[in-house]
Order: structure tokens, then C-alpha cells, then sequence
């Protein structure tokens, strides 16, 4: 599936968002909670800057030879009894997947939460050929029954109140009207997926990561959707971009001590499954999937986001993100991860994604693998504003800023104006900086007059 | 062939070469290992019980009202049958409890680790109401790094840490416990 040719606009997308005043606030304070939970779980662990940097150290070197170590996990996983294959793009994966299973006569599938699924929009292709296609992870299942893509990499429903899901299960699966308990509601959705669970003829997960020594891989949940799937299912399929694999199971115990208490505060997720061979009577398939991933590593600059691990935090931790939502960003992943992704994906499409953020640095301070996320929104700016996507008008206010402050008689007589006008102007700044600005009260004189004041007076 | 075109492609970008550091011993945290483990099970909505007698008296005792039972010990436990690779998995959907043997425990987060000869079969671990595991309290170890020392987590085939019951907080961020998976998760320690 190709994505619309329609470039995002963040801004614009936001400002719907934050019509809802309510709703904005709540999402915000809703993530900020998940935030510090963060905190709490990543300070009860002494050496937790330590397994930061050896976890960013470890996906360096693995991406430093990743050809050798993919081809080390293909061998090995062979030997395991799964079957490889290699997909250079998402139309090469989906059409892998959907071969698969129809050489199964696989009709109803169910599927655990998979981002790289999401980039390549496989439930559309699979359901455009009359495949039955049903999410499992509740989050996922809320926004797959609304019509709409997730809004998080790991609360795909963060956006939605209980109130509107409680409609849309009493639309969807019949429960009571004006049903909104989580409780209720959760084990409404459970009781509908064992079901649909029994009767899945294949499974799809995702994979979290992929050892290449053993040749197995590794799919955390808390929900245990993805082994009800695979456990009960005659085929598993487990789709995995090239950057998910890891050197050694020893490396496991560094990046799960840091995926869940980065992501929700907890320990560990409940569920952290290894498969090294296929169960009796199953069938076990691998695709390895580039789409784009190659490339990226080839952007000295910007390779290191290949290290995600897709926690979330930066996302939970963003101001821009957490005051936006998800959806304003217009693209598979959202949030400050997703701004420095998705320009190498589409440059012209996801411009405006960099621009998104205050640079504050939030999103590089909590990074479980250390990617200097706010160095590559600003080295992206540096990109997109060659390239003539910074926005014009910037670019012809810093014109206008260089010749005024590079000339000091200009300098001194735009001051006077400015102190004049001040006092004058509408009260609120021209443009979308000042929609929410008034202007400052103006001082009485220059600086530089009140400063030779002050030093005749000493 | 995607397969060739992909390796090209790394072969051209790839970074220079970075080295594979090492894993440094850490130092143990403070505390009773055991005291820890607890608090971390709990922590994720699981139970913990110190078991002296045997496990058929704690399952009369602790759940008198379950009805399907069944079992993976050395031991007996009355009224319990046991699962094993080609049990249907409707026959354990309908379990209210299930109990087999744990091979090691991670104090830091309380997750058991269960590979699929202890379970029998690997839905079996997922679809009963209540997950019983029971383990020797000197399997327990202080973090993950000591874990995968110990385990052999190819040889295991299918293995899994579990830690606490199934949950979810996808509505509104309300933490549910019994997501898809069992409700409850109880650790028998001894």
C-alpha cells in the first residue's frame, strides 16, 4: 500500500487535536503519569546508565556488521526448523505474507502488535484479498474496530476516552449501551478473541528482538495475546526489521531490563517469549524486512535511530507529543522517534515532523539506547531547510534578523521603532507563535543607554 | 532475489566497525534475594507463597473451588490430570487451574522462567484461569544478566518469563488484570 502523496502538517493536525481542551489535557497528564513511572522504575535500578550505554554500544556494533550477524541468525534459525525469508520492501512483504498463506488455505488470521505490520500496511492488503484479519492486543483492537491507525507504539488507544470505547464495543460486539468500565469492557473484548483465537488458521506477531547466535527470536506482551495466537494457530508468521537482531541471548538481559521500565514502569512485561523451534505440527515463518532500513544506515548522522527499540518513551516524555497526539503526526510512528524515521522514508511528505519539537532534549535523556534524538531533529532541519522545507517564512525572517543585527545605527534605530510600536500593535503577535502570546510591555529605553547610566553612576 | 539486493545494500552503508563490549559484573543489590523476588511478583499483580507442605494440600486448601485441574509435577495432586504435547487445547481452555514447575526466578522483577517440557504444552501456560508455578527457592537469582548465565534458552525450544498475571491498561490507562491470558499467577516457593 503506498501512503498518500499529501505531505503532514503537524501544526494543523495539532490545533484539531487541541480543540478538545478536555481530551488534550487528559492525554497529556494521562502520559506525563507513564513518564514518571518511567523514572521511578529506571531509578531503582543502580547500574541504569550503564545498561544504557552498553545497549547503545551493542546495537552500534551489531548495526556495524549487521550483514554478517543477519546471515549468522538465517543459519541458525534455519537449523531451528524456521523457515527465512528476505523482503527488500512492504509490497514484497505483504505479498510474501499473503503467498504464505494461501499455500495454508489460511482464511482468518490473528495478529499480535506489530509496528513493522503497521508500516506496511498489511491488514489493508491482506483484507483487499478477503482475509480475515483480527488484531489481538486490546489497544490495537479498539482503534482496528474504529477505523483508525494507532496513536502510540505501545498504547495504540491512548487518545480514545472509556466512554467512546464503550460505544463502539456496544456497536461492535453488543455490549450493554453506555457500558464504560475498563474492567467490563476488557472482559467483554477477551471473551470475543478466545474465540477468534480458536478459530485462527495463522498467527502474526511481531518480533522484539532476534539473536542471531541462537537463532531464535524474542516477543514481549503484557496481554499474552501474542501466545494465545501462535500457541493455538498451525502457522506462525513473525515479521522483523533487519535492525531487531542482537548478537547473543546474553544481550537479552540488558535490553529487557530496559524495553518495560522504559515503556510502562514495570520490571519486565508479563510475557516475554522465546521461540527457538517451532511447536509439533507448526509451521514457523521468518521475514526479515528492509524497507528502507538499509538506506537509513547508510545516513551518517542518522543511522543511530536504527537502535529503537520501540519503548515509547520519548513519545510519554515529549511535550510537543504528549500536548499533540499521536495522529497529528501523520505517520506510522509518531512522536520524536517517528520525526527523525519518517523524513528518510519520505523527505517531502513528513517536512514538518523535525519541526515538531522544542529541542528540548527530553526524548534523547530517557532513550533506552541512548539516540541523540533532539541532535537529529535539529541535523534533519538542517536537511529540510536546504532542501527549501524550513518554510519560507522563516527563512526570510532570519534574512531580515541578520541584516538589522549585523549593522549597529540599524540596530539601534529598529530598537526605538519596536519600542514605539509596542505600545501601539494589536495585543496579540502575528502568526502561530503569538496566537496563545501577548506582546511584552515595552521598556522605557535601550539597553545600552541604561547601562551607561549605571556605569556614570558607579 | 530481495535477499542479495538487501545484503548488498548493508555491505554499502555499513558503519565502520564497532567493537562488542563487554558485560560487567554488577554488584547485587541489597536485601534478601528471596524478599525481593516476592516484592517484585507481587508488584506485578502475581502472588507468592511459601509452600512447606505438599502442593495437593495447598490446592485443597488455597482454591477448593476449582474445578478443572490439572497438573506437571513429580508429585500427586488429587483430582488433577496431566497435560502433555497432544492435549487439545479446548480441554485447557476450560481449566481453572494449572500447575507445573518453574526452573528459575528473577528477584529484580519477578519473572519466572517455564519452558515447554516443564508446561507440556506451550498454550497450556496461557489458557487456564490460574497459573500455578512451583519453585525451588534456590533457583532464584538477583537479575536478568544472572538468568541467561544459568538458562539455555535454545535448548528449551519454547521457554517464557513470566511475571505476574496477564494484564492490560488499553482503556484509559485502567490497569485490568486478565487481559487474554489467566487472571491469576501464583508462585509456590520452597
Amino acid at each position: 500500500m503506498k501512503p498518500p502523496p499529501a505531505s503532514t502538517d503537524h501544526a494543523a493536525a495539532a490545533s484539531a487535536f487541541l480543540a478538545d481542551e478536555a481530551r488534550a489535557g487528559w492525554h497529556d497528564r494521562a502520559l506525563w503519569l507513564v513518564r514518571r513511572k518511567r523514572d521511578r522504575a529506571a531509578a531503582a535500578v543502580p547500574e541504569w546508565e550503564t545498561l544504557r550505554t552498553l545497549a547503545s554500544a551493542v546495537k552500534a556494533h551489531t548495526l556495524s556488521r549487521l550483514d554478517d550477524y543477519l546471515l549468522q541468525f538465517e543459519a541458525q534459525a534455519r537449523a531451528n526448523g524456521f523457515v527465512v525469508h528476505w523482503a527488500e520492501n512492504a509490497d514484497v512483504h505483504n505479498a510474501l505474507v499473503y503467498d504464505l498463506l494461501c499455500r495454508h488455505g489460511a482464511q482468518r488470521i490473528v495478529k499480535s502488535k506489530s509496528m513493522l505490520t503497521e508500516e506496511c500496511g498489511l491488514n489493508p492488503y491482506l483484507e483487499a484479498r478477503g482475509i480475515e484479519v483480527v488484531d489481538t492486543d486490546l489497544g490495537e483492537r479498539i482503534v482496528q474496530l474504529s477505523g483508525e491507525p494507532p496513536s502510540h507504539l505501545v498504547m495504540p488507544a491512548i487518545h480514545r476516552k472509556k466512554e467512546e470505547i464503550g460505544a463502539l464495543f456496544h456497536a461492535q460486539m453488543g455490549t450493554p449501551e453506555g457500558l464504560s468500565d475498563p474492567a467490563a469492557l476488557t472482559a467483554a473484548a477477551r471473551t470475543d478473541l478466545r474465540a477468534r483465537f480458536f478459530r485462527a488458521d495463522a498467527a502474526l506477531t511481531g518480533v522484539n528482538f532476534a539473536v542471531a547466535e541462537t537463532g531464535g527470536f524474542v516477543v514481549c506482551t503484557n496481554e499474552g495475546n501474542a501466545d494465545l495466537g501462535v500457541h493455538l494457530a498451525p502457522l506462525h508468521i513473525a515479521s522483523m526489521g533487519l535492525e531487531k537482531i542482537i548478537p547473543k541471548a546474553e544481550h537479552l538481559g540488558i535490553f529487557l531490563r530496559l524495553l518495560a521500565r522504559s515503556a510502562t514502569g514495570q520490571a519486565l512485561t508479563v510475557y516475554t517469549s522465546h521461540f527457538h523451534r517451532p511447536a509439533p505440527g507448526q509451521a514457523v515463518h521468518l521475514v526479515l524486512v528492509d524497507n528502507g532500513r538499509t538506506a537509513h544506515l547508510g545516513r551518517e548522522g542518522f543511522r543511530d535511530a536504527l537502535k529503537c527499540i520501540r519503548c515509547g518513551a520519548c513519545l510519554n516524555t515529549c511535550p510537543v507529543y504528549r500536548r499533540s497526539g499521536g495522529h497529528s503526526y501523520g505517520a506510522v510512528i509518531p512522536g520524536p522517534i517517528g520525526a527523525v524515521l519518517m523524513p528518510g522514508v519520505d523527505p517531502e511528505r513528513y517536512a514538518s515532523l523535525p519541526f515538531a519539537s522544542t529541542l528540548c532534549g527530553s526524548c534523547t535523556d530517557v532513550c533506552p539506547v541512548r539516540i541523540d534524538l533532539h541532535g537529529q531533529l535539529y541535523r534533519w532541519r538542517q536537511v529540510l531547510g536546504r532542501r527549501g522545507r524550513g518554510g519560507a517564512s522563516k527563512k526570510w525572517r532570519m534574512r531580515l534578523a541578520g541584516a538589522v543585527l549585523s549593522r549597529p545605527r540599524l540596530y539601534r534605530m529598529a530598537g526605538a521603532t519596536l519600542r514605539f510600536l509596542l505600545r501601539w500593535l494589536p495585543r496579540r503577535a502575528l502568526g502561530p507563535w503569538g496566537r496563545h502570546r501577548e506582546w511584552p510591555d515595552p521598556p522605557a529605553e535601550r539597553f545600552g543607554t541604561w547601562y551607561e547610566k549605571q556605569r556614570r553612576r558607579s | 532475489m530481495s535477499r542479495e539486493r538487501i545484503l548488498k545494500r548493508i555491505q554499502r552503508n555499513r558503519p565502520p566497525a564497532v567493537a562488542l563490549p563487554d558485560v560487567p559484573a554488577f554488584a547485587p543489590p541489597s536485601g534478601a534475594r528471596r524478599a525481593r523476588f516476592i516484592a517484585a511478583v507481587e508488584e506485578a499483580a502475581g502472588a507468592v507463597v511459601p509452600l512447606e507442605g505438599d502442593v495437593g494440600a495447598w490446592v485443597q486448601r488455597a482454591c477448593p473451588d476449582a474445578r478443572g485441574v490439572a497438573a506437571r509435577l513429580d508429585e500427586a495432586v488429587p483430582g488433577a490430570w496431566r497435560p502433555g504435547p497432544d492435549t487439545p487445547p479446548e480441554a485447557l481452555a476450560g481449566l481453572d487451574l494449572f500447575l507445573c514447575k518453574g526452573t528459575l526466578g528473577v528477584a529484580e522483577n519477578g519473572a519466572v522462567w517455564v519452558g515447554e517440557a516443564a508446561a507440556g504444552r506451550r498454550a497450556a501456560l496461557f489458557l487456564p484461569e490460574h497459573v500455578v508455578l512451583v519453585l525451588p527457592c534456590t533457583a532464584l537469582v538477583d537479575t536478568m544478566h544472572e538468568a541467561y548465565r544459568r538458562l539455555d534458552v535454545r535448548a528449551a525450544g519454547f521457554g517464557v518469563f513470566i511475571a505476574g498475571p496477564s494484564k492490560t491498561a488499553d482503556i484509559a490507562q485502567a490497569l485490568v488484570i486478565g487481559a487474554h491470558g489467566p487472571r491469576r499467577l501464583t508462585v509456590l516457593l520452597r
